[in-house]
């Protein structure tokens, strides 16, 4: 008997209706969101650390204007709801880009110069983001002056210590912190939803409206969020012990 | 004899089992920030931190905003502050004497915190428990609950709790809201149990060990001297957590529950969804969100510094 026939049993002898795991169409439908969940987990994750990375270097810039602009994108960022960001993003900067550039398809209507996809993960990682600038910024005072003194001695220019000795530094020391905020960062996705990312929250709705099987479909997704978040943290305490430089606390 | 030893030797172990140099080759810094993240996973995620003056710029810049499409707005249609000044009760407090909109955000703040932290209190307690299965079992949950998305566990109750409870003599509705502070209770309930864990562990070992010289039972110990230290650890916790969920309950929205994120959308549909608008109203709708949560948030670093003492 093989893997499918047993849920199809499964489903005609007690009603548990796993139908994704029997039936082509929807197993096709649940592939599909959750590869876009974790494309958006990945392109929001990386795009925060980007995010992180630059906003850190330029905390310490020498010009006030940009210290200040970074600041403010912090704190604005880290006491709003993400899920109101969401919305701003998408509805308010969604509707000013799509004024400017935007295209009208053959039927008339105004097709978005950037997709609901990609405004969660610009707000996705401008949210996680703030975070990481704050972390990173933990990371980068923890690497002595004498270190920062060395690498200048040595010819190094402002940006070039920055990339070649104090971040690697900075960020094996900011990894546990990170680990947290990712993990944070990972869960926020599901709030994607909201303006119809078609993720895995997205399409368990369409299959659990299409088969009214809603107990089975949560299960679903408390394994495969659980999941996930276990595959995070297993991976980065791998990735901290895998950059530890023997010596480096 | 042994000169050069003392130098390859001259590792220590740290309170978190680490090993750890006393080279200068990171300072303390580092060592305090990985202690941070991991007391962090352990009590509650970020902090919420801002000064007062950028709070002030977040208002300036909002005034300006609505100054700037107040004076787009186009002839015999109505601008973005009277808009606002016709909709922010509606979106405060909902129609008369039904306490929607922001005040349901509240009131399910109110509610979810109560539930999640009496039932946090009572799973932290089973994690420190002597008996193996109950530590177990009461890991697990806290673990569960605190790694799954708040989204799926608010779907998951909102979808899956009756509407109403039959008790045979008296059926007992349960409206949408009620529903929403069970499902935020959840995720609430484990981290305050690890709140609650992590502060009895964080308490030195010669606690535990004097009282049982004085030949405290274990539950008196717990009651009367470890849990009095602990409760004031995990105040400023306890507050930040309960900042998180006040900025959480937007999300209910998304259940249709009548909070101010869905009362803000009917009302810009009310106006026509002018675009000049709309970012007057979600700005409005930050702003409420912030002045709520901002002072708490104060408050609760305030508290830290001030209980901040040597243990």
């Amino acid at each position: 008997m093989g893997f499918a026939d047993f849920f199809l049993e499964l489903y005609e002898n007690t009603g548990w209706n796993f139908v994704f795991l029997y039936e082509q169409y929807e197993y096709d439908r649940i592939l599909e969101g959750m590869w876009v969940s974790i494309k958006l987990i990945v392109a929001s994750l990386i795009f925060s650390l980007v995010v992180g990375f630059i906003g850190a270097w330029a905390q310490g810039a020498k010009s006030k204007i940009v210290r200040y602009g970074i600041a403010g994108y912090i704190q604005l960022f880290r006491n709003t709801p993400p899920f109101v960001q969401i919305l701003f993003f998408y509805f308010v900067l969604g509707n000013w880009i799509d004024g400017f550039i935007g295209t009208y398809d053959a039927g008339g209507y105004q097709e978005s110069y950037i997709d609901s996809f990609g405004w969660a993960v610009i707000s996705l990682g401008f949210f996680a983001g703030a975070f990481n600038t704050e972390i990173f910024r933990s990371g980068i005072e923890a690497v002595p002056e004498s270190t920062r003194e060395a690498a200048e001695a040595l010819g190094y220019t402002r940006l070039m210590s920055y990339t070649h000795v104090i971040f690697p530094l900075a960020f094996r020391v900011c990894l546990p912190a990170l680990n947290n905020n990712l993990v944070n960062l990972l869960k926020t996705t599901t709030l994607a939803y909201g303006i119809a990312v078609p993720e895995m929250m997205y399409t368990a709705n369409q299959i659990w409206s299409d088969n009214v099987n809603v107990s089975e479909m949560m299960i679903f997704l408390f394994i495969f969020y659980v999941g996930l978040v276990a595959i995070l943290v297993y991976g980065m305490h791998k990735w901290e012990n895998n950059m530890k430089i023997p010596g480096y606390g | 004899m042994d000169t050069g030893s003392g130098m390859l030797n001259n590792s220590i172990t740290d309170i978190d089992g680490a090993k750890q140099t006393d080279l200068p080759v990171l300072l303390p810094l580092a060592a305090q920030t990985r202690h941070a993240a991991l007391i962090e996973r352990r009590e509650g995620t970020y902090r919420l931190n801002m000064q007062p003056r950028h709070a002030l710029w977040v208002f300036a810049i909002f005034v300006a905003a609505a100054a700037s499409a107040q004076a787009a707005t186009p002839e015999g249609l109505i601008g973005p502050f009277e808009a606002i000044f016709k909709w922010a009760p509606f979106i405060l407090w909902g129609p008369e004497g039904a306490l929607t909109g922001f005040a349901l955000n509240l009131i399910i703040s109110f509610f979810a915190m109560l539930f999640g932290t009496v039932a946090g209190a009572a799973l932290g307690l089973m994690q420190i428990s002597l008996l193996l299965p109950v530590r177990r079992g009461s890991w697990f949950v806290t673990q569960f609950f605190r790694n799954s998305p708040w989204l799926v566990l608010l779907f998951t109750i909102m979808l899956l709790f009756p509407f109403e409870l039959d008790l045979g003599f008296v059926v007992i509705p349960i409206p949408d809201w009620m529903k929403a502070v069970i499902g935020f209770s959840l995720p609430v309930m484990a981290n305050i149990s690890e709140v609650v864990r992590g502060a009895v562990i964080s308490l030195p070992s010669g606690q535990w060990e004097s009282a049982e010289s004085l030949a405290f039972s274990r539950r008196q110990t717990l009651w009367m001297i470890i849990l009095p230290q602990c409760v004031k650890r995990m105040i400023p916790p306890w507050i930040n957590w309960y900042c998180i969920l006040a900025m959480a309950t937007p999300i209910s929205s998304i259940m249709g529950v009548e909070e101010s994120v869905t009362f803000t959308a009917q009302a810009l549909n009310a106006e026509g969804d002018r675009p000049e608008l709309i970012p007057v109203f979600y700005a409005f709708l930050l702003i409420i969100h912030f002045i709520y949560t901002y002072p708490i948030a104060r408050w609760s670093i305030k508290l830290e510094k001030k209980f901040a003492v040597k243990t």
